[in-house]
């Protein structure tokens, strides 16, 4: 009896202690590749102000967008990280829900490499490469065929004798999205199946040349190409389990585990931070983060979290971002701006 | 054998064919089949027991040496000149220092420290000599500052974590041969470590922080500890504990005692064997809807976990307080009821005391699976990166907090290699929660079982 009155008291006490008190902690979610950054930053503040560190979330670019739009308070969440651009539907379920104005805020750039065992072969893709090996139609003769390579060494004469295992990164990851246009696509028009394609497709140009990428964009699936829904520690696993797969990274977990895995140079070019910030590798996407702008100044501690994030201390060169893999943005000082100065963003174009 | 086991004694015999005592071929199949069987018992539980096994040793193969941590200790000099730029000793003037100034500090005052030493850093950058020292230091040592501004000027000696690939080096997962090939860490950095430990600068000890400490970021793997997680799990279990036992035991004795017997209460009962068997999952997604999007409480809050894991919790406390006030031998109802008690009295004096050591055993063991649960928590928000210590009780139940199941899952995604054993330790952590709470379960009910 006595019990159930202290159950109901405190209930009700926790109830009333929710309304009165304000969050006073920043809460963040979205992307999972943006995550450590996000957990970096989150420390260092933490340490460096009198404001609580913010709690991070990870669950994927998308979740995290969608969630940044369910409107406006306390029980919403102040930022989203993004390792893809805000798309237009998004902005639109903001809109219905009330949240007017977001501001985008760029961070820098991230490196998609590719690796395999450390005792493996060096490789030197090309987008060609890549796609001769794992895509469902290629062109030979001029015709396009069901792709019969199995080994290595039929797609380019320069590698060693080993069988084709890929592990590349599930759809839902936003990693996929800058593989599949990057590399697959690339090496889709390189080795002239794109034009294939085009050809075979009905109706206008337009029309042809969306059907020709659609179909650029299939991967074979007779168990050469694995796709990975977990984190790169399930690719890595995978991997060290069987020591012929290649698999698709972050440069930053990448360089986080040299000791077990040997890059792979595309284009002739090795991933390195400094290779993405000069643009000469060619596989790399800018991350994102998008504030609530409604929620700045209601929030403790948001404004300051996000001009301590574009730092140079952060951000810059040789901050700690960068020392983790992140490629920082030679247009970090117009993010600054952009910051102290509070400016929304503009339509997508 | 069928014909042996259906028709055992040929009908009737003239004279006695055979007796029991003389070993025939029926017999012989009938035991060999008891042996093939017992055989396929020990099999079934050495592959269990062996899995079990496996389990358990790669847990603890992996896990153990989190809870040892490479530390340096050399004296530090707190050099207002730095720290307290303004000169004043004013508490707010001081924190314009950021981490990296005081990272500075430290990293000057372990250069000394060498160089006072004799240990020679040949083929150590002063970059990779700063490295050596894990990055949560800096922000230790300016805390400490700041709690007691009276320390400036002051020569401390400081214990700081060493860098995470260090750690790994005194515990054997880097060696000269991964560190050649490893950004992070060169073989000259691991033969300077080799030097430290033998001036005793270098040494491993007993690690309470990782048992204290909150979560740390992917670049301090040897900083993350589980201090929010246990508190989280702790504050959920109190409150799953004060919301389950009240409405569990209320509905189970109002079932048992008091409803009558019809379609409703048929209905009821169906229901909550059902709700037992609901994929927790479920759970998560009506906890989101309901407590933080129309209830409004707070996201990643250990009130919201525990409401949901006690949706989990309440159908096995019910089942298992019904199944030990039904133990109660009606003779003990009727004997209450003939010497005038009412039913409530007969209730609340004789039947709920007989039942407590059935219903406790139940509520723990109930406890232990919500202590175990993940799915529920990921949808509403505690698989986060949460730095801050929630406050006390009854306001600390709103602030954001982990779970210890949860601090497993999101370190075993971790990039660093230094968290496969964090994850691993933090694995013995619940482990070591888990058999706690089902040994006093099992005593319990040892203690105040009574047979009838």
């Amino acid at each position: 009896m006595k019990f159930a009155k202290f159950a109901a008291s405190a209930l009700a006490m926790a109830a009333a202690a929710s309304a009165a008190d304000a969050r006073d902690q920043v809460q963040i979610t979205g992307s999972s590749t943006v995550l450590p950054y996000a957990t970096i930053v989150a420390e260092a503040f933490g340490e460096n102000f009198d404001f609580p560190s913010p709690v991070v979330e990870g669950g994927g670019s998308g979740a995290g967008r969608k969630k940044l739009c369910e409107g406006v308070g306390e029980t919403t969440v102040d930022i989203a990280n993004s390792s893809s651009r805000i798309s237009q539907g998004d902005l639109d379920l903001c809109a219905t829900n009330g949240v007017a104005e977001v501001m985008e805020v760029r961070i820098g750039y991230d490196g998609i490499v590719f690796a395999s065992d450390v005792n493996s072969q060096d490789f030197a893709f090309t987008p060609a490469d890549i796609y001769l090996a794992l895509a469902k139609d290629i062109a030979k003769d001029g015709a396009l065929v069901a792709n019969p390579n199995k080994n290595w060494a039929e797609v380019n004469a320069n590698f060693k004798d080993q069988p084709i295992l890929m592990f590349v990164p599930g759809t839902k990851h936003g990693t996929r999205e800058v593989f599949d246009t990057k590399v697959v696509e690339a090496g889709c028009k390189e080795t002239g199946a794109y034009d294939l394609f085009a050809a075979a497709a009905e109706g206008d140009e337009k029309a042809k040349k969306a059907a020709a990428a659609k179909a650029c964009m299939e991967l074979r699936t007779d168990g050469v190409s694995v796709d990975i829904d977990g984190d790169y520690t399930e690719t890595l696993a995978r991997i060290d389990a069987d020591k012929n797969g290649v698999g698709v990274f972050g440069l930053s977990f990448y360089q986080n585990n040299t000791d077990k895995l040997r890059v792979a140079t595309m284009g002739g070019i090795v991933p390195t931070v400094d290779s993405i910030a000069k643009g000469e590798y060619p596989v790399s996407r800018p991350l994102y983060f998008y504030v609530k702008r409604a929620h700045l100044g209601v929030i403790p501690g948001l404004k300051e979290y996000i001009e301590f994030f574009v730092s140079d201390d952060m951000a810059g060169p040789n901050g700690p971002l960068a020392a983790y893999g992140l490629v920082s943005d030679p247009e970090l000082a117009a993010t600054q701006k952009m910051v102290a100065d509070e400016t929304p963003m503009g339509a997508l174009n | 054998m069928t014909v042996a086991a259906t028709n055992p004694m040929p009908t009737p015999p003239a004279k006695a064919t055979h007796s029991l005592l003389v070993p025939n071929a029926a017999m012989g199949r009938r035991n060999a089949a008891e042996k093939r069987f017992r055989a396929y018992g020990l099999a079934a539980i050495a592959v269990s027991l062996s899995v079990l096994g496996i389990m358990l040793w790669s847990i603890f193969s992996d896990g153990l040496s989190s809870f040892f941590q490479a530390k340096l200790t050399f004296p530090v000099t707190l050099s207002s000149e730095v720290l307290d730029p303004a000169g004043n000793g004013l508490r707010e003037e001081m924190t314009k220092v950021t981490t990296i100034g005081y990272g500075k500090l430290l990293t000057a005052a372990f250069t000394a420290e060498l160089a006072a030493k004799g240990i020679s850093t040949e083929g150590v950058t002063d970059k990779q000599l700063a490295e050596m020292i894990s990055k949560d230091a800096p922000g230790v040592l300016r805390a400490k500052v700041l709690g007691d501004t009276s320390m400036l000027d002051q020569t401390i000696t400081m214990s700081v974590l060493a860098a995470g690939r260090i750690d790994g080096y005194l515990k054997g997962r880097v060696t000269m041969e991964t560190a050649e090939r490893d950004g992070n860490i060169s073989p000259e950095q691991l033969q300077l470590a080799d030097r430290l430990k033998t001036a005793r600068i270098l040494g491993s000890s007993f690690n309470t922080r990782f048992l204290t400490s909150p979560d740390a970021s992917d670049q301090r793997p040897e900083a993350a500890g589980l201090g929010v997680a246990i508190l989280g799990s702790a504050y959920m279990m109190l409150l799953v504990l004060i919301i389950c036992v009240p409405i569990g035991v209320a509905t189970s004795i109002y079932l048992e005692e008091f409803a009558p017997k019809n379609r409703w209460t048929d209905l009821i009962e169906v229901n909550i064997s059902n709700l037992a068997a609901v994929p927790s999952i479920v759970f998560g997604i009506l906890g989101l809807a309901i407590f933080i999007n129309f209830a409004g409480f707070p996201q990643s809050s250990s009130v919201v976990g525990a409401l949901v894991l006690s949706l989990m919790t309440l159908p096995t406390i019910i089942i298992a307080t019904r199944s030990s006030i039904r133990a109660v031998p009606p003779s003990i109802r009727d004997a209450a009821l003939g010497v005038g008690a009412s039913k409530m009295q007969t209730v609340f004096h004789h039947v709920l005391p007989l039942a407590m050591p059935g219903i406790l055993t139940g509520t723990i063991l109930g406890l232990a699976s919500a202590l175990g649960e993940t799915a529920p928590l990921l949808l509403i928000g505690m698989v986060a990166f949460v730095d801050n210590y929630p406050s006390a009780p009854v306001e600390g139940f709103m602030d954001p907090a982990t779970a210890l199941p949860v601090q497993v899952y999101s370190w075993a995604s971790r990039s660093d290699p230094a968290f496969i054993e964090r994850s691993s330790g933090a694995i013995i952590v619940l482990l070591v929660f888990l058999v706690v709470m089902n040994v006093t379960a099992i005593i319990l009910r040892r203690k105040f079982e009574r047979r009838w």
